[in-house]
């Protein structure tokens, strides 16, 4: 039996499938815009209130994109940090297989902290690196109801998905 | 601690010019061993010379060809598939340095020597005095290869002999028709919605000093990979249901792309696999373990999350 030439083509190379496809990229192919473009950003974070029992903080969650599975183009929502804290509940229970990563701290000992810059600063990243986590899995993206709504409806209703 | 008092060699006929295998040890060192095939007579001399010149009283030499397998499970299991034995000499007395040839005449060795991750094959000669206190033992380990014919499974000679024996002598002899030759695999795998890929490659029956030759089309890309790699596995698999235990190791890891393809790209694969220290694939040798090998694509995407692949490839040692 002929061993395969290391220096052929794999064209020529032995059995060769009567029924091989050319595959030649088209133009668009090669110098279009890629199919899997996802930009999920958190910015722009804002404190409302003025009285502390009253106060909250929240961001502006920024997304482009062209992968099918989301139902916008583009979209620019806000949310707080307990809609991501009830998002991230959603999201364990609508999947056993994918492991949802951890939000940015949430404890008490940060409770006094809350509305200091360098604080929110820090919840900011960790949120959207979450966020960037989370909407970049390719089983969530097609399996889960909650992350294409909690990224891109105007306003998220926690109570339809748990 | 008591030294023994005899000193023992073991030598091997034409020890100079035969072939030796290079063997890892388990120490991490490397050894020499001298080659033997199926059906090959091993032979050669047995030196024994005392220390400080005392005269030694033994009930018997003997020297034996083994082959064993031992498998390591909480503790080392030894079977012996191969135990051949000479008599070298009947009690006495060793008064000077005496060497006794031996000759074990056309052993059948049906199995490669291996040295795999639980498992290890091993043939060896092993000389012993015998005495009534502690008996003195000299070993010395030989490397078997098994060659196959490259169109079948293992050991056709057998049925070609009957074929020849039941051709009459007026009919002329037609020689076997060519076998087909090896198709290629082709393989559809992906994600429903974000990856689709078409990995190829020449044939699934390898001999271990050919070469992968393959590639992977793009068709569908909704991920953001960020390379690929392709890796030979080796799985052992030692024991019987329902003790069974596989254990697997990377031989090699390929990155063959780097940077995120886009859909209709075509990425070539050419991996040559005589550099690398691959085992043929063993179907139940002594019904004690398998060897197998994997081809494996894995794809890296930018959040470390890897898709794989993995299909086996048959290896065989040609001639």
């Amino acid at each position: 039996m002929p061993m395969a030439n290391p220096f052929q083509s794999f064209s020529s190379a032995v059995g060769r499938d009567s029924n091989v496809r050319e595959h030649k990229q088209t133009f668009d192919e090669l110098y279009g815009e890629p199919e899997n473009f996802l930009e999920v950003d958190v910015i722009n974070p804002i404190t409302y209130g003025s009285q502390p029992s009253n106060m909250y903080t929240d961001y502006e969650i920024v997304c482009r994109t062209n992968i099918p599975a989301f139902k916008k183009k583009s979209s620019r929502v806000r949310r707080r940090y307990s809609d991501f804290d009830s998002f991230r509940k959603a999201l364990q229970h609508e999947t056993t297989r994918v492991v949802i990563p951890k939000l940015p701290d949430k404890s008490i000992l940060t409770y006094s902290q809350r509305f200091n810059d360098d604080f929110i600063e820090e919840r900011r990243q960790g949120l959207e690196r979450f966020l960037n986590m989370v909407a970049g899995h390719p089983l969530l993206q097609t399996g889960s109801k909650s992350l294409i709504s909690f990224i891109q409806d105007d306003v998220w209703d926690k109570d339809r998905f748990v | 601690m008591f030294k023994s008092p005899l000193d023992i060699e073991l030598r091997l006929d034409g020890e100079d010019t035969r072939e030796t295998v290079e063997v890892k040890s388990t120490k991490g060192r490397k050894e020499k061993l001298s080659l033997y095939k199926d059906g090959e007579t091993v032979k050669g001399q047995v030196t024994i010379r005392m220390r400080d010149n005392k005269k030694v009283e033994h009930t018997g030499i003997k020297i034996q060809l083994l082959g064993t397998i031992e498998i390591t499970n909480d503790g080392v299991q030894a079977d012996e598939f191969l135990s051949l034995a000479h008599e070298l000499a009947s009690p006495g007395e060793l008064r000077h340095p005496e060497t006794f040839p031996f000759e074990f005449r056309n052993v059948e060795k049906s199995y490669e020597s291996y040295r795999g991750i639980n498992v290890r094959l091993k043939y060896y000669l092993k000389v012993t005095v015998s005495r009534k206190s502690a008996d003195v033992i000299r070993e010395k380990e030989l490397w078997v290869y098994q060659y196959q014919d490259p169109r079948g499974e293992e050991g056709d000679s057998k049925t070609a002999n009957t074929n020849t024996n039941t051709i009459t002598k007026t009919t002329t002899t037609t020689p076997p028709p060519p076998p087909p030759p090896p198709s290629m695999v082709k393989m559809d795998v992906g994600i429903e919605n974000c990856l689709h890929i078409e990995f190829e490659y020449s044939k699934n029956r390898y001999s271990l000093k050919d070469v992968i030759v393959g590639r992977i089309y793009f068709l569908l890309v909704r991920l953001k990979i960020k390379h690929m790699e392709l890796s030979l596995i080796r799985r052992e698999t030692c024991g019987s249901p329902p003790n069974q235990k596989s254990e697997s190791q990377t031989i090699v890891r390929f990155e063959i792309m780097d940077g995120a393809p886009v859909k209709g790209e075509t990425i070539p694969i050419r991996l040559f696999l005589g550099g690398f220290d691959l085992t043929p694939t063993y179907k139940d040798v002594n019904k004690k373990f398998s060897t197998r090998t994997f081809l494996s694509l894995v794809l890296i995407d930018e959040d470390a999350r890897r898709y794989f692949k993995q299909s086996e490839i048959i290896l065989y040692r040609e001639e």
